[in-house]
């Protein structure tokens, strides 16, 4: 079957329409079929229905999705509340361990990110993975930084992305491989960046899953969940009435 | 392969950077290896056609997508097809 590949991670100014509009024209070209773009946790309606008509326009399927930097554990839990059935997939940047901690076990968050390059504010450890594979949330890797950085600092990237990612796999946490491109030059072909995810040890079909199967499931099934007639997992209200 | 610049680009330089990905990420053993030698270049169209070994292609794509400036422009290499003949590599980018 052929595969359908996504891009969570387009990072484009959300100022700029235009921009927006070239990154999404190049992921088409380069084989992508589903993208999403961090949106301010204020973005209205009308705002992600504007980028959505953008993204069809290219024959790309538009993701809503926020990226939360909470302070603390309680504000995590406030921004999830305000923002779960809002957006179509909740990402938490983990800046402290008491914050990765607390999202990896919160079955409302969909990915988790570690946006530090330096390995000591990285906590996606063996405990986070355990914690992570009892609930919903999968690990997100971007390629930019494989990109851009050189020599020793790209080095001990590579090297703790190589230690994060054999955890993950380890406790069957779903690995999501995104391009975190702030323009087009920095976008790369699906198997591309596919291949780029091998360096950190990924095997061929599961950097592939990583970049096609990984996120489109986790968009559909939150796609589901976000239904009105959505009860339960497996589970839809059909008829609604006093004679049923 | 199909290369994006934001200036013109000469072969001597697109070969250099590809040398110097592959040196970068597999070192001189691994580029060794590789038996990477040009058959076409054109500046105009941005195309080019290289030939490696079979078996370290998918290093050689590697270090290609790796790729983010070609002699101090901005630019990206994105890998088009791949064919064991140069026959076959016709018949894939024309189609």
């Amino acid at each position: 079957m052929k595969r359908t590949f996504a891009d969570l991670h387009l990072r484009p100014n959300s100022t700029d329409p235009a921009q927006m509009a070239k990154l999404a024209r190049k992921a088409s070209e380069l084989g992508y079929k589903m993208v999403a773009t961090p949106l301010p946790p204020t973005a209205s309606a009308e705002e992600i229905r504007k980028l959505k008509a953008i993204c069809s326009e290219v024959g790309l399927d538009f993701v809503s999705r926020a990226d939360i930097r909470p302070r603390n554990q309680n504000d995590l839990l406030t921004l999830l509340r305000k923002l779960r059935r809002r957006f179509e997939v909740l990402c938490v940047l983990c800046e402290t361990k008491e914050i990765a901690r607390q999202a990896a076990k919160d079955h409302r968050v969909d990915l988790l990110c570690f946006p530090s390059l330096d390995y000591r504010k990285r906590f996606f450890d063996r405990a986070e993975a355990e914690l992570a594979s009892g609930g919903a949330a999968a690990f997100e890797v971007d390629i930019k930084p494989i990109l851009v950085l050189e020599g020793p600092t790209r080095v001990r990237f590579m090297s703790t992305l190589r230690r994060e990612v054999s955890v993950a796999l380890e406790f069957r946490v779903p690995i999501i491989v995104s391009s975190g491109a702030i323009e087009t030059l920095l976008l790369r072909k699906p198997r591309e960046t596919a291949l780029l995810a091998s360096l950190f040890g990924l095997t061929g079909s599961e950097a592939l899953d990583a970049v096609s199967t990984n996120p489109t499931d986790l968009v559909q099934r939150n796609r589901e969940k976000l239904r009105p007639d959505f009860v339960a997992p497996g589970i839809r209200l059909i008829k609604k009435g006093e004679d049923c | 392969m199909q290369f994006e610049a934001t200036d013109t680009v000469e072969e001597r330089e697109f070969m250099d950077t590809v040398w110097g990905a592959i040196y970068k990420l597999y070192g001189e053993h691994g580029a060794s290896l590789t038996s990477l030698a040009p058959i076409s270049f054109d500046g105009v169209s941005k195309r080019a056609v290289l030939r490696a070994n079979l078996t370290v292609v998918d290093n050689v794509r590697t270090a290609v997508a790796s790729i983010t400036s070609i002699s101090g422009k901005a630019s990206a290499v994105h890998v088009v097809a791949v064919s064991g003949t140069i026959k076959g590599l016709r018949e894939k980018t024309s189609a």
